[in-house]
């Protein structure tokens, strides 16, 4: 069981969160070439190591989340909110 | 190469088992190869074979960085089946189980490929409507397809969960009775001393390092065992793939890796004479019994990428919820092992036999969970490829181009999310 | 043949005599005995029959590792087979019987295989059963290699399972804790009490019955006093202990898997009580005080009854009170074994140590003396003898490195020890790859960087006083890593004999050595193992499948080093050379319905209901299930067949008016200033002019441009949107929102919410639909034609004063409403409009008319929608926007998905109309009903307008393409063929006039 450490939630099983995958994929703006969405929707890079990732607490906040984790061995180095606003503000509380 | 038979047999048992000799040799690479396979996995090794037979290669060498058949062709859950419907996927897992049919005999060696039926269940009319598409076109592309009723399913496969009050009462089965089961190890086996025996050299603990290119072409892979040359170079690493793909100075790839568990329960007296496979309600399971008496059963990935080759408990529960629900009497069995091999997951669950941008490199890659079944096939096409350096029409779509030109042969319809096509 | 119980000592309770069955014989035992302890004290010696060769098999240990009392308990749907006598505790009305032998162990039939013992070598089946026998004649087919395993099937397997749905019952738990230690021997409760007095929460699981490990192997009062007093320091610190309790596997994050065994040992239990309990547990540190197995060697028939490991006997004579034998041989390569000879010649044994080694000290040998055990050096075991039980020992002495035959002693007891083996089968889980102890010759757990630690035994260190140590030290480095205190006591190195162990694997001498068993419980040879060095199965993988080395029930416990070690001297190498083992969980098998828990039989999965289920069912409704979901199939009336149901409901609905649960579909809030615009990305068809008060189909596509989804989505204000999904992709949806919020547009400011459970819906459909809709509100005037115009949008209130929202959408073709309010009020909502709909003859629908209407119409759900097709293919291609881009505009038009021959959606008739074909037909020509066809049929109803059966499909190119065509909806797998016409997808009101008046 991989435990996930949710910014909202704390600690939790992975059995509660959704896997999305390759979090470090920066989607094309919507009127993009086709080439630029085939690459970013079918290309991936399956880094064998540690990888960023999303996950969304389907079970609780159900907030999406980018996850280090390394892919070998499942441990996990990071957890942020994946909305950039959500996390800043997450990061400024804990400073606080 | 002494030829097994019943009668070898019985002589090596009189004089003390002193005339076998090894099923394929240890040799030491040599300087080049006109053709080298990296992975001395199943696809690998079934592709050096068909090289040597069907193509009359000579000079071929397989490397495998640690002993043949450790990976998910050791690792699955032993099911050969054609049910695939869409064109291409049908002619080519059609083909694979013809030549899996004679493959005991082609290869001398013994790889128990037990043609028991294979019966999806069914739970609902817009499920039998839907498994009615895919067995129609099954029978009508020349191959045997059933959908059983209640009563034929019974009568065939008495010790299900026929209960009223199951969450989901089965209805009825889809069936193909060509397919079955075989003995995963023994195929590695088979297909490597078959191919020693014509020549090709099987390299093992013989890892990959590096690909010298010169001129646009690979000229040579560095090795744990030295340089080799090579010719030509097919890749075929399941599990693998990106990372040997970037070592051969690429970048991505339309796979990502993730682990897929497996499940045997202790010996038991027959107890289940076909494959069944169980899926509704978001279920997904398929049980068999092994010749030695195990049941041996898997499901769903563990749903997140990985390269780690053990699993974790939550699919766990999952496939035990599945097989209590399906085969009530298997709820005091017990549990022997249960491990994890890592498969390439593609975007849309069909695989890739195909050339590269390299006119000299060759992809073999993006099983699914579709590996096993598909090796004989898969040797052959790829071997195919490879000799003729042009694609067979039968895998013409197995291309990497084909999600830029909108090719669909997704047979689940799950779209671009590699997890989802198990 | 003369185990008998001793007069006095053990921890039994003579007390408490228990009765039990063994192979239908009634025979006695006491509280505290196994099943092998208390058939020993009765002097029986067979309990099994081997795997292939159908030898006799006894008791070969005490414990987990056993590989020959391997028994079938129970009886009925309670049957367990493959049980190992040696962990069963005995229980009024125990039913054990022998197994994998006919007709009893005793005298065994399969026992002939025995004899064909030359020709069943290792891997011998991949050589032959492929042909005709005896040189494999015929080239072609399976058909032969087929009725051979029938045979083979039925001469495998071990123990019959039962037939019957299991009766009991199992729970699952959740538990935390500090720290988890593994094993209550002495190291474990040493390690678990230093935690616990540190105020650590400390949990300590012991699979065995009783706890203290090896302190229950000793005849010393002192070690159960020991024992007892880490127990009382456990319990009074607060700390968890459980027995019957295995950690069976570790998993990531310091997740152990644990099976606790709550009744396998109560005649009657309590019903309330679970069989078993599958316990997740999650630690912040995990100490392994699992212990170490004896191991065997191989010699000549080294799997006869009466063959035992050394330290087996400890555990029968001063455990159980057992004597396992009267004239005793005890061949040993190590220290331990001294004791047990001891052990064995207190309570009367006559004793003949035999110690491969030449050079004992005397602080060793001098504790033989005063017990009367005769010590021969440099000698060992060659062949057992005997037929049924050992009678002699065959003994070989030592010559230089090798052996030669030596003198015969007569024995009615051998017992074994080959070295030690610590378990390293939890660290092996986790990845971790034992090293090589070259001194003590067994695999030491490696260092990892998880917070494991490995103590004791299982690390390799043998003495009790030494484990203790241990198990403090291994607490140090918890508490350490838990609450960041330094370490006080060091860990004390491996090992702990006096002597050097001498290694010893196997005893051969050519000409001379008898079968000899590595594996005993699949009847792998020690010449298995050279054969597949021979045929160059060398690395350990391959030995073990080649062999099946180590993939019996005890998971290579006791077999896999002595494997290892020959492969390595066939090699010419060392151990670790050859390989490492990987365990896999579980460390002992466990029952799948324990891991299963309660989620079978009707609690599989979720049932999902409507808040108007029982109220369906009330009047008539047969279910059906979509998904999770449970709806209404069909409303039937006395007599009729889902058919007539089906298509009167259908029939009444177009001519009256017909009301349809729709709740199941998926809802959601959309809420914002930025709603327009996330609404307008997400669908291809325009949104952004969607004037409040009013609702739109639309259609989204997935990243790919493949359709995903369609449905209704409502405006009521600015910043106010409510969505309809389909059923099946309601959640799909709903995380689909929620990724493209939080991670691709995080500028947006949308608020969107699931409120599939909040909102209850019904259809109100016909041409009567607007009267009954106006009876059962408060104000009528808001669903006049021109208040509410087709796909209009309202809020407003029930004649009940429910509130609700009702729009004007048609899913059936006809004037048509959906309605919702809170879920609370569905059956309300159900009552009025139930009422006012039988003034007008109306009636209840389900699916099946919901189909047959939906079908005439050529409105596509999710049998179209499958993954594959595209909104072109769908014919809706004409609602995709060309003035702006979505989700999926980039690649929905990819060359392959823009061809011109892509299957289209079409209406499809019977030529001959009184005919009817099936959905999951494939459509071809007449010419060529064979391969792929032309296209497929998605659905088929009886079309109560058209007057019958109809169907919609994909064909290539569309209808246009086979205008006045004739195909063949071939149904080879149930109906056969019919010949079919092709027609527009719009089989009944094309114009769609009736939605719209």
């Amino acid at each position: 069981m991989i435990r996930i450490n949710c910014p909202f939630c704390g600690e939790r099983d992975h059995s509660e969160f959704g896997y999305g995958g390759d979090g470090s994929i920066e989607y094309p703006p919507l009127d993009a070439s086709a080439e630029a969405w085939t690459q970013a929707v079918f290309e991936r890079e399956n880094i064998r190591g540690v990888q960023t990732e999303s996950w969304q607490h389907v079970s609780g906040c159900r907030q999406w989340l980018l996850v280090e984790r390394d892919t070998m061995t499942h441990e996990i180095h990071s957890v942020r909110a994946a909305h950039s606003g959500v996390a800043a503000v997450v990061e400024k509380e804990q400073q606080s | 190469m002494t030829r097994f038979s019943a009668w070898s047999v019985f002589r090596n048992g009189l004089k003390g088992q002193s005339g076998w000799d090894r099923q394929w040799r240890d040799p030491q690479p040599k300087a080049e190869y006109d053709v080298v396979i990296v992975g001395g996995g199943l696809h690998g090794l079934a592709t050096a074979y068909y090289l040597a037979k069907n193509h009359g290669q000579k000079n071929i060498a397989v490397v495998e960085k640690g002993w043949l058949g450790g990976g998910n062709g050791g690792r699955n859950t032993t099911i050969v089946r054609s049910n695939y419907f869409m064109r291409g996927n049908r002619q080519f897992y059609e083909h694979s189980l013809k030549l899996w049919e004679d493959l005991s005999h082609d290869l001398n060696y013994n790889v128990m490929f037990s043609q028991r039926s294979h019966i999806s269940l069914l739970h609902s009319p817009a499920a039998i409507d839907g498994a009615a598409r895919r067995y129609n076109t099954m029978r009508l592309t020349g191959t045997d397809a059933e959908i059983w009723d209640l009563n034929t399913l019974k009568a065939n496969v008495p010790h299900l969960n026929y209960s009223a009050d199951a969450r989901f009462p089965i209805m009825g089965a889809a069936v193909q009775k060509r397919a079955g089961t075989a003995r995963h190890d023994a195929v590695a086996w088979g297909y490597a001393r078959a191919a020693d025996a014509l020549g090709v050299d099987i390299l093992q603990n013989c890892e990959v390092t590096g690909t010298t290119r010169e001129d646009g072409r690979i000229t040579a892979i560095e090795t744990s065992r030295g340089r080799i040359g090579a010719k030509k170079v097919g890749f075929a690493v399941a599990g693998n793939t990106s990372r040997l793909w970037q070592m051969a100075g690429f970048s991505t790839l339309p796979i990502e890796s993730h682990k897929l568990q497996a499940f045997v329960s202790e010996p038991l007296k027959p107890l289940l004479d076909q494959v069944v496979v169980f899926g509704v309600g978001g279920a997904h399971f398929y049980i068999s019994q092994s010749d030695k008496g195990g049941m041996v059963f898997g499901g769903d990935l563990d749903w997140y990428k990985s390269y780690a080759q053990r699993g974790n408990l939550p699919i766990v529960q999952d496939v035990a919820e599945c097989a209590v629900s399906i085969l009530p009497c298997l709820g005091r069995v017990r549990l022997l092992r249960h491990w994890s091999g890592v498969m390439d997951m593609s975007m849309d669950g069909a695989p890739f036999i195909c050339k590269t941008p390299l006119p000299n490199l060759y992809l073999n890659a993006g099983w699914n969970y579709g590996g096993f079944k598909a090796s004989p096939a898969s040797g052959w096409y790829f071997a195919d490829l490879i000799a003729n350096d042009r694609p067979h029409n039968v895998i013409s779509n197995f291309t990497l181009d084909r999600f830029e030109r909108g090719i669909n042969i997704d047979e689940r319809g799950a779209g671009p999310d590699p997890k989802l096509h198990g | 043949m003369s185990a008998s119980r001793l007069k006095t000592g053990g921890h039994i309770d003579r007390t408490r005599e228990i009765e039990f069955r063994w192979d239908n014989t009634r025979y006695t035992g006491f509280k505290g005995d196994t099943l092998a302890s208390a058939l020993l004290a009765n002097g029986e010696t067979i309990f099994g029959r081997s795997f292939k060769y159908h030898r006799p098999r006894g008791v070969m240990s005490a414990g987990v590792e056993e590989s020959g009392a391997i028994v079938t308990t129970g009886k009925a749907n309670r049957r367990d087979p493959n049980v190992k006598a040696t962990t069963q505790e005995i229980f009024p009305g125990l039913e054990a019987r022998g197994q994998n032998a006919w007709p009893n162990v005793r005298r065994d039939c399969g026992a002939v295989n025995n004899l064909m013992g030359r020709f069943f070598s290792a891997g011998f089946y991949y050589k032959t059963f492929m042909g005709i026998p005896p040189f494999e004649w015929g080239r072609k087919g399976t058909g032969i290699w087929m009725q051979y395993e029938k045979l083979i099937r039925r001469a495998a397997g071990m123990g019959k399972a039962s037939r019957e749905p299991d009766p009991d019952h199992y729970e699952h738990g959740h538990l935390f804790c500090d720290v988890l230690v593994v094993g209550s021997g002495p190291s474990g409760l040493a390690a678990a009490v230093k935690c616990a007095e540190q105020g650590l929460d400390v949990l300590l699981v012991e699979q065995d019955f009783e706890f203290g490990g090896d302190y229950l192997n000793h005849s010393s009062e002192e070690s159960l006093r020991k024992r007892d007093a880490a127990l009382a320091k456990l319990n009074s610190a607060g700390a968890r202990v459980m027995s019957r309790t295995t950690a069976f596997g570790l998993y990531d994050y310091g997740v152990a898997g644990l099976l606790q065994r709550v009744t396998d040992h109560l005649p009657n239990p309590e019903p309330s009580l679970p069989r078993q309990r599958f316990l997740t547990l999650r630690a912040r540190h995990t100490i392994l005080a699992t212990g170490a197995l004896e191991r065997h060697f191989a010699f000549g028939n080294n799997d006869l009854p009466g063959i035992m490991n050394a330290h087996a006997a400890d555990a029968y004579v001063n455990r159980f009170g057992v004597l396992p034998g009267q004239q005793v041989v005890v061949a040993t390569n190590n220290d331990s074994a001294y004791n047990t000879a001891n052990q064995l010649a207190r309570v009367g044994a006559s004793v003949t140590l035999v110690d491969a080694r030449t050079a004992i000290p005397d602080s060793i040998s001098g504790l033989l003396g005063t017990r009367g055990v005769e010590l021969v050096t440099g000698s060992t075991v060659l062949n057992a003898v005997g037929k049924r039980h050992i009678t002699a020992v065959e003994l070989a002495d030592a010559v230089g490195s090798g052996w030669k035959q030596g003198p015969t002693r007569d024995c009615d007891l051998l017992l074994v020890s080959g070295g030690w083996s610590p378990v390293v089968n939890l660290l092996s889980h986790r990845g971790v790859r034992p090293q090589w102890d070259h001194d003590n010759c067994c695999f030491v757990p490696a260092p990892t960087n998880e917070a494991i630690t490995s103590t004791g035994s299982s690390l390799g260190i043998w003495g009790n006083s030494d484990c203790e140590d241990a198990g403090r030290a291994a607490a140090d480095a918890a508490i350490a890593s838990v609450g960041n205190q330094t370490n006080t006591v060091a860990m004390p190195a491996a090992g702990g004999w006096e002597t050097p162990l001498q290694p010893l694997y196997e005893v051969n001498v050519d000409g001379v050595s008898k079968k000899s068993f590595i594996d005993p419980q699949h009847d792998v040879t020690a010449d298995d193992v050279r054969l597949a060095h021979q045929e160059g199965f060398v690395s350990v993988e391959h030995l073990k499948r080649y062999t099946t080395l180590g993939m019996a029930t005890d998971q290579g416990k006791m077999g896999n080093i002595i494997g290892m070690a020959l492969m390595a001297e066939a090699l010419g190498k060392e151990v670790p050379d050859v390989g490492t083992t990987t365990f896999r969980p579980p460390y002992t098998p466990i029952s799948i319905g324990a891991l299963a828990g309660r989620a079978f039989g009707a609690h599989f999965k979720a049932l999902r209901r409507t808040p108007m289920h029982d109220w369906n069912l009330e009047h008539g409704a047969t279910m059906v299930d979509a998904g999770l979901w449970q709806r209404p199939w069909y409303f039937a009336r006395e007599g009729e067949t889902i058919t007539e149901a089906y298509i009167r409901e259908a029939t009444t609905t177009r001519k009256t008016v017909g009301l349809c649960d729709v709740t199941s579909l998926g809802k959601i809030a959309i809420q914002g200033p930025d709603a327009t615009e996330l609404i307008n990305r997400v669908y291809s068809n325009a949104f952004a002019k969607l004037p409040i008060g009013k609702a739109r189909y639309g259609i989204m596509l997935r990243d790919d441009g493949i359709v995903m989804d369609d449905g209704t989505t409502w405006r009521f204000s600015d910043t106010d949107y409510f969505m309809t999904t389909t059923t099946a992709h309601a959640a799909k949806v709903m995380v689909w929102l929620e990724e493209l919020l939080q991670m691709r547009w995080p500028d947006l400011k949308v608020h969107v919410t699931s409120v599939s459970e909040q909102w209850a819906g019904v259809a109100v459909a016909g041409p009567n639909s607007r009267d009954v809709l106006a009876a059962c509100i408060a104000d009528a005037s808001v669903v006049t034609n021109d208040a509410l115009p087709f796909m209009g949008v309202v809020e407003t209130t029930l004649a009940n004063g429910a509130p609700c929202r009702i729009a004007r959408i048609s899913f059936s073709g006809e004037m048509a409403f959906e309605v919702y309010v809170g879920s609370d009020h569905a059956n309300g909502m159900m009552d009025l409009l139930h009422t006012q709909a039988m003034l007008v003859d109306g009636c209840l629908y389900g699916t099946e008319a919901l189909g047959a209407l939906r079908i005439e119409k050529g409105h596509v759900t999710g049998v179209e929608l499958d993954g594959r097709a595209t909104i072109d293919d769908a014919g809706l291609g004409k609602m995709a926007s060309d003035k702006k881009s979505y989700i999926g505009s980039a690649l929905r038009k990819r060359p392959e998905l823009m061809r011109e021959d892509r299957p289209r959606l079409v209406g499809i008739f019977p030529k001959d109309r009184s005919e009817k074909f099936k959905a999951g037909s494939i459509l071809c020509r007449t010419d060529k009903v064979a391969g792929h066809g032309e296209g497929w049929i998605t659905a088929v109803t009886h079309s109560p307008e058209l007057g019958h059966w109809i169907g919609l499909g994909y064909i290539s190119g569309g209808h246009e393409h086979w205008a006045d065509s004739t195909l063949v909806a071939a149904d080879p797998v149930r109906t056969g063929n019919t010949e079919v016409e092709i027609v527009s997808p719009h089989m009944v009101d094309p114009t769609g006039e009736r939605m719209h008046g």
